[in-house]
């Protein structure tokens, strides 16, 4: 009867070691697959080609990777820019300052950001964004814009990391220890030289790491962006101009791309630069912000 | 004034301009989506399948959007569930606090939850046709699955950490295996797994970079897994691109639809964890 139980109990305990092995694992097989499937077209473009042309015309073997990076960079750029200020402030706000009755408001409003679909910001965006732009914003700067801009994207995409952004910060802040706040109040600071100089000095490191993973999030944002970004394939050269991020590319090619055996493979590899680029960017961050939590 | 006096009230009339502008911009999305989307919805376009010419404004609903969604959402939350559980366990109750293994594994699942999913579609897509799998409501919602695991994972993970030791401990001192213990540590987290399954959902019926590879679109709805099925975000985001008004206008309405699922998902996710997590032992 012990026995059984004992027995039942190491039994379970590997099939659950064997379901986590095997969910892990997929980190690993997903940039295998990636690899092996964007294969073919490092045996006729170097990677340095790839990366540094910007030519893209799929049909006559032209793979110039360096349009749909500069349209990536900018627009990531962009919504950090916009995003960064306003989520600090908003974090220093509801941590340092605010009412009860004013975090009752903020907090299901953030949550209501952070739980709505990307194809709605996007739906937004055409809506609102987009009109703005090239009504009101875009006259005073050039002669003509289309609103479907870099600009969009990169203000929609703030928005959508704005809740991560604030979640993360308003974490880090709270659990800065009311002592050293005391300690600094006690100096005669003000709560404004206290939040700046204390609480976020001590939380540098954490917010260091959470912008990583905004950015690693605004990376891969998909849907929202090709809705508003204007999908031309070139570099942009100021806010107003059309650009076509990483992962618009993928999506708007998904059909066509079966035609051709070294478009799926150069589409496969911006995936797959996706992947490692974002791997790279989660897996920094993460180890931050777990050393974070496990000083406290 | 002071320096320090005047700089804090600026910093001040800053901090309040970006909470104004955060409830702004949040009012405006609903505002805009809602007003929108009332304008235009129909009862006809909620329960009616595509009809002839449905993408160049003749009449047709879609339907087949919502159950497609349905479909994908239900099936893959609940296979996430059936996968997540026994990871959580393991990492709370098998595993010691200080487990290397278990540091790996959540920095792992930490990871995955960050790719973002066309990379998860791009990737299905290609596991797919090494298993010589069609688009399909299957392949819809294998990517799905894989999509919200981590979810799933991450979040009851955060749940299952607060779990006291004590009880673990007492449970243990009595006789109980690990495995016995486990119906303590449910019961315990059940709140947990509610929430976490509601954020799961609302991120899967969202999703629409992962299911466009993998599970296609269709006008009608499918009856086996093998069909193609249409999704509420791809629905929105193609009728979005005609041309026609009245194409357009059906898309502001399955946007509503949209919304109204997710704000729902997200109050009642709310909801459970303001009501139930009040008892947990602490």
């Amino acid at each position: 009867m012990n026995k059984l139980r004992i027995i039942k109990d190491r039994a379970t305990g590997a099939i659950m070691a064997t379901i986590t092995i095997v969910a892990l694992l997929l980190v690993i097989v997903m940039g295998i697959g990636l690899y092996l499937k964007s294969a073919p077209i490092f045996a006729e473009h170097s990677l340095w080609d790839l990366l540094t042309a910007s030519s893209w015309r799929p049909f006559k073997n032209e793979f110039g990777f360096l349009p749909f990076f500069m349209g990536t960079i900018w627009v990531t750029l962009i919504a950090i820019a916009i995003a960064l200020p306003l989520s600090l402030l908003t974090a220093i706000y509801l941590t340092e300052y605010a009412h009860r009755i004013v975090k009752r408001f903020v907090f299901p409003a953030l949550d209501i950001l952070a739980s709505l679909p990307s194809v709605i910001y996007g739906v937004w965006g055409t809506l609102i964004i987009v009109p703005w732009i090239s009504d009101t914003l875009a006259p005073h700067f050039v002669d003509f814009s289309a609103g479907y801009t870099t600009l969009a994207a990169g203000i929609v995409l703030s928005i959508m990391v704005l809740p991560l952004l604030v979640s993360l910060f308003v974490e880090l802040f709270s659990s800065v220890s009311d002592e050293l706040r005391a300690a600094s109040y006690s100096l005669g600071s003000t709560r404004w030289q206290t939040a700046i100089s204390v609480v976020t000095k001590k939380s540098l490191p954490g917010i260091f790491a959470a912008v990583v993973l905004a950015i690693s999030r605004a990376l891969g944002e998909t849907i929202a962006v090709l809705m508003v970004c204007g999908n031309l394939p070139q570099i942009p050269h100021s806010l107003f101009d059309a650009c076509y991020p990483l992962p618009a590319l993928i999506a708007n090619n998904y059909g066509e791309m079966l035609s051709l055996p070294l478009y799926e493979a150069a589409l496969m590899f911006a995936a797959l630069i996706l992947f490692f680029v974002v791997l790279l960017f989660n897996v920094t961050s993460r180890v931050i912000l777990y050393r974070i939590e496990k000083q406290q | 004034m002071k320096k320090s006096v005047i700089k804090e009230k600026i910093a001040q009339s800053f901090m309040a301009i970006a909470i104004v502008a955060v409830l702004i911009l949040v009012v405006s999305i609903i505002w805009t989506i809602f007003s929108r989307g009332f304008s235009c919805i129909t009862w006809e376009m909620v329960t009616s399948l595509p009809g002839g010419g449905f993408y160049i404004g003749k009449e047709g609903g879609f339907l087949n959007a919502i159950v497609g969604s349905l479909y994908i959402v239900l099936a893959s939350t609940a296979i996430g569930l059936l996968i997540s559980i026994p990871i959580v366990f393991y990492l709370n109750v098998f595993l010691k606090e200080t487990s290397k293994f278990a540091y790996i594994a959540r920095l792992a699942f930490d990871v995955l939850f960050g790719i973002p999913s066309i990379v998860y579609g791009a990737f299905a897509f290609t596991l797919m046709i090494y298993l010589g799998l069609k688009t399909s409501l299957l392949g819809g919602i294998i990517v799905t699955t894989l999509l919200i695991i981590p979810i799933f994972i991450r979040s009851m993970d955060e749940v299952a950490k607060t779990f006291p030791k004590d009880l673990l401990e007492a449970s243990f001192s009595l006789g109980a295996t690990r495995l016995e213990t486990l119906g303590i540590v449910v019961r315990q987290i059940a709140p947990g797994i509610a929430t976490a399954t509601l954020l799961s959902v609302g991120r899967a019926i969202g999703d629409a970079a992962g299911v466009m590879f993998t599970a296609g679109f269709s006008d009608s709805i499918p009856t086996s897994f093998t069909q193609q099925a249409a999704t509420l975000p791809l629905s929105i985001f193609f009728q979005l691109s005609a041309p026609q008004i009245e194409v357009q206008n059906r898309a502001y309405a399955a946007a509503l639809v949209l919304t109204i699922i997710v704000l729902v998902i997200s109050l009642l996710g709310r909801f459970i964890t303001n009501h139930f997590s009040k008892n947990r032992l602490k």
